[in-house]
């Protein structure tokens, strides 16, 4: 590196113009000061230069250490499109469902009276509420148990074969494309009493099957529906993940005498556990928001409440019956439990940087 | 591989067979009904072989759902979406990692916070806030008095009464979804691991930041921008509760929504086979796009979630 150019190595920049003219003129730019500090980082970047850029500790997390200095006019026009978005989209809704949800108006906004915490006790003291959060659980759990152990068992026969590895692999893969509606579409048709065809072969084998009387039929279907939408997601982590597995440690216990399945199951399986982990978050959030729309295309949340999931239920007592107080109270708990959700999240984080799978 | 295991081998053959078995049949029967007349569909039980209506079923099913005009609306709104996500993450990014600015953690933590919160556990209130995207400077004109002060100054006496309405439209339905934490976290990853020396050199030859950005990192980024855009395609294909809440009027339905119309209810003519024609064109561009851009897709699904 040329001592001529002192300014590219000292670590901070000075204040960087906002709209400098382009061209050559800037580099000839420099002060005494500066001049000198450079130069002595110039040497000592010479003496080192094929070690590791680690040198200098970060003073900002997430900063570069080359960047363009302390002028905020810029970065604030960067930022601007995002925050704006993120405030008239996102943040003032939540604080109006913060707000609706402690007050109680009638379905024409004329009256409006505050109640504290009357609409969250309402809730509570429902039954159909209370079968919801049952139907919830049943709903996310069996999907999140489904999805979870097709993949795995999936994913470790894909690491095994090494022929047409691709083929089942792009199979596997396509309900990624398809919307959740229309999976619980095609299901649903699978599933039709009168002319689905797996219908006609439950009914065959002496199984009564009513997806739009019976209940239980009626949650097993969109559970199905959900799960076969979300099993290639699944699928994929555990792909890689096993990828990365070190080869040498499952060749040192094959030499010890374990087999492929019980190599899977000790050293495999409890090296995936973080990833694992994040893929079970990642499934309850699918299953507590996005399959909403399976359930508006196939059940409309029937029969008898028996679809009738939190997310959905948020949706008709806020669009359909207008009770907005009851419907923002619901919003304030599925946001709590998103944000439980997502701070789960970050302990997968930290698990992944302790494993290092 | 570590040992030769013929019999594991088959039996792993057989399970990923039973796998694509179990995506495949769906499809398959969507496909057969699909080809069958109203007649032959509602046979029991349903033939294994497809019939020759296919064709004839796949331009009902256009006609019906009114695909041509709902096929625009969801190209338009799945590549804006697409493409606004990529524009305001690319720069955010750009902005929280190359400059040394007072509120940089605080923007950090603002957009972080909104990874939280899914569209479906705000839908009423985004919706109000769509439905007049003015409201917030309507309470802020009222909290400040802003009419009593225009009175006070003038004498004369106003109303202010803001409105932006943008249900049925395309912003409407594009804006609510595009900020993005993921893909703001995406390129800051990727913006970290780009080597110092690059931005040395570029403020060594006189490069202002919007030079270095787009002579410099944009190139760089194209393979994250590619792999993430065909993610965000397929999100913003397959959207349903936005364009369910904000479509009221029929020639803005998406795909997926207009779908929903021939979907038969229990009062009317069962037609499964129109709406399994339906359903097969309406899965048909996004399945287009992860077979034909296998590899990017792969690399985006990964990326895009770590």
């Amino acid at each position: 590196m040329k001592a001529s150019a002192p300014i590219a190595t000292s670590p901070i920049w000075p204040e960087a113009p906002a709209d400098p003219p382009s061209g050559l003129a800037r580099s000839q730019h420099k002060s005494p000061g500066e001049t000198a500090a450079g130069r002595s980082a110039v040497t000592e970047r010479a003496s080192k230069a094929r070690t590791p850029k680690r040198g200098q500790p970060d003073r900002e997390p997430g900063l570069k250490r080359a960047n363009f200095g302390r002028g905020a006019g810029l970065p604030t026009l960067l930022l601007l499109p995002q925050v704006l978005i993120l405030v008239f989209f996102f943040f003032i809704p939540s604080l109006r469902a913060l707000t609706q949800s402690v007050l109680l108006s009638d379905p024409f906004g004329t009256t409006v009276h505050f109640v504290w915490f009357d609409n969250f006790k309402a809730l509570f003291a429902s039954g159909e509420y209370r079968q919801s959060l049952v139907t919830t659980a049943w709903f996310t759990v069996a999907q999140n148990v489904i999805t979870l152990a097709i993949a795995v068992v999936l994913a470790f026969a894909t690491d095994r074969v090494v022929r047409a590895r691709s083929v089942y692999r792009t199979l596997i893969l396509l309900p990624y494309a398809i919307a959740p509606a229309i999976a619980g579409i095609l299901w649903a048709f699978l599933f039709n009493p009168v002319v689905g065809p797996l219908a006609h072969m439950l009914h065959a084998l002496g199984i009564s099957w009513d997806p739009n009387r019976n209940p239980n039929d009626a949650l097993w279907l969109v559970i199905m529906a959900a799960s076969w939408k979300h099993i290639c997601y699944d699928y994929i982590f555990l792909v890689v993940g096993l990828l990365a597995v070190p080869v040498s440690l499952m060749e040192a216990a094959a030499v010890d005498g374990a087999g492929p399945i019980r190599r899977f199951f000790l050293i495999a399986l409890p090296m995936l556990g973080p990833t694992i982990f994040f893929l079970a978050v990642m499934n309850f959030i699918y299953g507590f928001f996005e399959t909403f729309a399976i359930i508006d295309a196939v059940t409309h949340g029937g029969p008898a409440g028996a679809t009738n999931i939190l997310v959905y239920k948020v949706f008709v007592d806020g669009f359909i019956n207008l009770d907005l107080g009851s419907s923002a109270a619901q919003s304030v708990l599925l946001m709590t439990f998103a944000l439980i959700c997502t701070l789960l999240q970050f302990r997968y984080f930290e698990h992944k940087v302790n494993y290092g799978v | 591989m570590v040992e030769r295991a013929p019999i594991l081998d088959m039996i792993c053959h057989a399970i990923l067979i039973a796998g694509a078995m179990l995506v495949c049949v769906p499809l398959y029967f969507a496909f057969v009904a699909g080809s069958l007349t109203i007649a032959e569909v509602q046979k029991v039980p349903l033939p294994w072989l497809p019939g020759d209506q296919f064709f004839a079923n796949l331009q009902t099913a256009w006609v019906k759902a009114d695909f041509s005009r709902s096929f625009l609306n969801s190209i338009v709104v799945a590549l804006g979406i697409t493409a606004g996500k990529i524009v305001v993450s690319l720069l955010s990014a750009f902005a929280i990692t190359y400059f040394r600015f007072r509120y940089r953690m605080l923007a950090f933590w603002l957009i972080f916070m909104s990874l939280m919160l899914p569209i479906e556990v705000r839908i009423v209130p985004t919706f109000e806030a769509v439905a007049n995207a003015a409201l917030p400077l309507q309470w802020l004109a009222d909290m400040l008095h802003v009419a009593d002060l225009w009175k006070w100054i003038s004498g004369h006496d106003v109303a202010i009464a803001l409105e932006w309405n943008m249900v049925n439209t395309y912003p409407g339905l594009i804006l609510p979804l595009i900020a993005s934490a993921t893909a703001t976290f995406l390129f800051r990853q990727f913006f970290l691991t780009v080597p110092d020396e690059l931005c040395e050199a570029a403020r060594l030859d006189g490069a202002s930041p919007l030079r270095f950005f787009w002579s410099i990192l944009l190139p760089l980024s194209v393979s994250n921008i590619v792999a993430l855009a065909i993610i965000l395609f397929l999100f913003g294909w397959n959207q349903y509760l936005w364009p369910l809440l904000f479509t009221t009027d029929k020639d803005m339905a998406t795909a997926v929504i207009a779908l929903k119309n021939l979907i038969p209810r229990s009062d009317s003519e069962p037609a499964w086979n129109i709406a399994m024609s339906g359903a097969l064109l309406a899965m048909l561009p996004p399945m287009l796009v992860i077979l034909l851009l296998q590899r990017w897709f792969l690399k985006g699904l990964v990326d895009s979630s770590k």
